[in-house]
């Protein structure tokens, strides 16, 4: 092991999206020795595909508006789990970050006094619930996330931000004192395997969708960074909870954005029935996507779905006119053309509750430091580990998040994930070198790899995994079926881990990317499925028909998977924000 | 049905001395799918072919191949739009050097971007919000900002190809152009004298191809037409 090249960092960024540019961005700037080591060219990244919008409550639609007022439509829309603390610093700072966003050149829609264009998301309210529909999503068209990314990234070359790209990380490297120290990585385009030594690793590594077989996801959401902390032995937190968004295009999977019921678009059944009327009398289609997403699925189920099938709904669009079309929602047009061959200006477009993402993840607090929990329940951090984005569980968005919160997090928390380091750094961190052997256990998977010779295909393998996803941890879940789910994937660990990779070769090797891919697809999936049958209430995302109800007595806290013992258990929920008031729990109506 | 008969440039450096065309019988089952759709099911057959995917929705710009002669993304582009009798041949993007398979290498594209400075540049302070811009400044941006840099249109450019090293090439000159339209954006003078000389944008000679292979429908030529205006005005 010791011919390794080795390459050190003050601090490197594992993902080149939203969350990882972010914190590169803010360390660049430092000055601090940065590089961002990424799969693919960090404008390849998911954050491309948001398109909605990132909520934000800076005041341009209503100039009264109030970031207490988002904070806690972003607490009821968690369902009261996420953790107040968290969600109190995301929306108070939110502004800053997003008029930082425009600062950098993000082109943002405009209103006719030239501020920033807000449009009305799901969840969202005034006053607290009490002052009806808020439009607090600021929006460049439908295209958010692809504009905020590309900014980021050009204002990251603006900084001189070192880049890996096309490099892909392995495992994390931990010292004998169990620090992180760095990963083990390889470049995609060479097949060169390398030790990068690093005093503060940020996981900013996405999500993981691909564990299901129905997704909008990117390829490439494959749960990288949740695998390597899960083998690296760190806990999981709130794995069970997976947001579908209510539309997917049926067939194709691909996202139509929230923002088309924003808009004014809705949801007819069979009948051409506006349905959530009767789910959601209030907010009806702007409801929470976990209550459009199961109103839906009640829908499908009970015989009022369309098409031949019956196994979609409809979203209607064209009383919008092909003007707000054109103009607020060109995307949309365009991959409703492409995937579901429905002009919207005249049909309306299939679509169906599809996986969409993770609100679990590496626990952190607010400064992006992964946290594990000690036999008595009491929370440590992880030196040298950190985590932002989807990869991360802050926790902001509880057991459901609100559309327009994801992009909102990326940056205020890779933002502040960055700050904290640099901060860090500053005061100097110093931590065992890792040894011979600790390098050697984190190149096993690889190793293992590269010396197999015959067993199962890639492909098949991951094509099983997210069939018992899809099937056993959906919209609706039940012990029965979780059960067979998770002995399934018991069995199906044991297979991956006998599975074949036939091209050893080099250059480029992308079987090799994918086999590696597939070991945490594994990961990721295993912690959702206890984690899922485990947690026995229904509460925001994770619905369940034999505990209907939600459990306050018993469940009004997060989950925490460890991995070494496949355990479940319980942590606590912060309930202190600083500056305001607790937001009790309450019955979750829209 | 007959399966479809696809032809596919390969290339391994380790392994090959020369690149070659290889053919695959695929089986679509009639389905009119995406070409990204037949390359994985190409890859089932053989897990060593290598390409570049990730959104599969025509957003993230990573799978800009040559589909029978035509640029495009693969994900995004249905076989009744590309095969005729049923055959399709699948070649990597042209004028970037191969680095396996369907896999370019784009540094020099990339190279071409950056020289562009593709960053807003402002040298006032900012003000405690955002900047303000009215919706007509905004509308400037639009066909512009939206870019993906799958690089389809750089490398169907004759111009391009010959001087790829000098001639900034149609993507790089739609962001450059895409921040000189930017109201909030002051360094325009800077800009233009960057791309004064021969080569960055007069190399272009309005062939258009530019144009014809945009999977986003953006006009590059339009937009250098616009530089090559302000450069004239400059220098008057």
């Amino acid at each position: 092991m010791s011919n390794l090249r080795s390459l050190t960092f003050d601090a490197i960024i594992i993902g080149g999206g939203g969350s990882g540019l972010r914190a590169a961005l803010e360390l660049a700037k430092s000055g601090k020795k940065t590089a961002v080591l990424s799969k693919v060219f960090p404008t390849r990244s998911h954050t491309v595909s948001a398109q909605g919008g990132i909520t934000c409550a800076i005041a341009s639609d209503d100039p009264n508006d109030d970031w207490r007022w988002h904070m806690y439509d972003t607490v009821k829309g968690g369902d009261y789990i996420a953790d107040q603390d968290a969600a109190e610093y995301m929306c108070s700072e939110g502004p800053k970050a997003v008029f930082e966003l425009e600062h950098m050149g993000l082109p943002f829609s405009r209103l006719d006094n030239g501020r920033i264009y807000q449009r009305p998301f799901g969840g969202q309210s005034k006053n607290f619930g009490e002052g009806g529909q808020a439009a607090r999503t600021c929006a460049a068209a439908d295209r958010t996330g692809h504009a905020l990314l590309h900014t980021l990234y050009q204002n990251n070359l603006k900084n001189n931000t070192v880049f890996l790209n096309e490099w892909y990380a392995v495992d994390l490297v931990k010292n004998a004192s169990g620090d992180v120290v760095g990963c083990i990585a390889m470049c995609i385009e060479t097949g060169e395997v390398v030790h990068v030594k690093s005093k503060a690793t940020v996981l900013a590594t996405g999500g993981a969708g691909r564990i299901y077989a129905s997704t909008t996801n990117a390829l490439i959401n494959t749960g990288d960074g949740i695998g390597m902390a899960l083998r690296a032995g760190f806990p999981m937190q709130d794995m069970e909870m997976w947001q579908f968004h209510p539309t997917g295009i049926y067939g194709a999977g691909t996202l139509v954005t929230e923002g088309c019921r924003g808009e004014g678009g809705y949801l007819i059944n069979k009948d051409g029935e506006r349905f959530m009327e009767r789910y959601a009398p209030n907010a009806k289609d702007l409801a929470g996507r976990d209550v459009v997403a199961r109103s839906m699925v009640m829908e499908i189920l009970e015989g009022r779905g369309c098409g031949e099938k019956g196994d979609h709904v409809f979203l209607k669009l064209d009383h919008l006119g092909e003007e707000v079309l054109g103009k607020r929602l060109p995307g949309i047009v365009e991959l409703s053309k492409t995937f579901a061959h429905v002009d919207p200006a005249k049909d309306p477009i299939p679509v169906v509750p599809t996986c969409h993402y993770m609100m679990g993840g590496i626990p952190t607090n607010i400064h992006g430091q992964a946290i594990t929990m000690d036999e008595s329940g009491n929370d440590h951090i992880v030196n040298g580990l950190f985590a932002c984005g989807e990869a991360a569980c802050v926790s902001v968005h509880g057991a459901n998040r609100l559309g327009g919160n994801s992009l909102l997090d990326l940056v205020v928390f890779g933002r502040a994930a960055g700050m904290f380091i640099e901060g860090a750094l500053n005061e100097g961190i110093e931590y065992l070198d890792a040894s011979e052997s600790d390098i050697e256990s984190a190149m096993k998977r690889i190793t293992r790899w590269n010396e197999s010779e015959g067993g199962e295909s890639i492909p098949e393998l991951k094509a099983e995994l997210q069939e018992i996803m899809q099937t056993s941890f959906g919209v609706f879940r039940e012990e029965k079926n979780m059960l067979e789910g998770v002995d399934k994937l018991a069995l199906l660990r044991e297979r991956i881990a006998n599975a074949h990779l036939p091209d050893k070769s080099n250059a480029f090797n992308t079987a090799r990317v994918e086999a590696l891919e597939l070991d945490n697809l594994m990961e990721v999936a295993e912690a959702t499925a206890i984690a899922a049958l485990e947690r026995k209430e229904s509460r925001g995302a994770h619905s369940r028909y034999d505990y209907p109800d939600r459990d306050d007595v018993n469940w009004l806290k997060h989950s925490l998977f460890f991995p070494a013992t496949k355990e479940l258990k319980k942590r606590d929920v912060n309930f202190k924000p600083k500056t305001v008031d607790t937001f009790e729990p309450k019955v979750r109506t829209y | 049905m007959s399966n479809l008969q696809v032809s596919v440039y390969r290339y391994n450096p380790e392994t090959d001395s020369a690149p070659y065309m290889q053919e695959f019988q695929v089986d679509t089952k009639g389905r009119d799918v995406m070409v990204l759709d037949v390359l994985h099911m190409m890859k089932e057959q053989d897990s060593g072919l290598a390409f570049r995917r990730s959104c599969r929705e025509g957003v993230c710009g990573s799978d800009g191949m040559n589909m029978n002669g035509k640029n495009g993304l693969a994900c995004i582009t249905p076989l009744s739009d590309v095969v005729k009798n049923n055959k399709l041949t699948l070649r990597p993007l042209p004028g970037l050097p191969v680095i396996r398979d369907m896999v370019v290498d784009m540094g020099l594209f990339y190279k071409q971007y950056e020289r562009i400075q593709p960053y807003l540049q402002n040298d006032t302070p900012p003000p405690a919000i955002e900047r303000l811009q009215s919706p007509e400044e905004r509308d400037k941006l639009d066909g512009l900002y939206e870019c993906i840099l799958c690089a389809c249109c750089s490398t169907s450019c004759p111009s391009f190809w010959w001087n790829p090293e000098k001639f900034v090439g149609p993507a790089g000159l739609l962001q450059s152009y895409r921040f000189l339209a930017d109201s909030r954006d002051t360094a325009t003078s800077e800009r233009l004298s960057n791309l004064e000389d021969p080569f960055s944008v007069f190399r272009c000679r309005g062939i258009m191809n530019c144009v014809a292979v945009c999977p986003k429908g953006l006009n590059p030529t339009r937009a250098i037409g616009k530089i090559r205006e302000m450069l004239l005005a400059d220098a008057t």
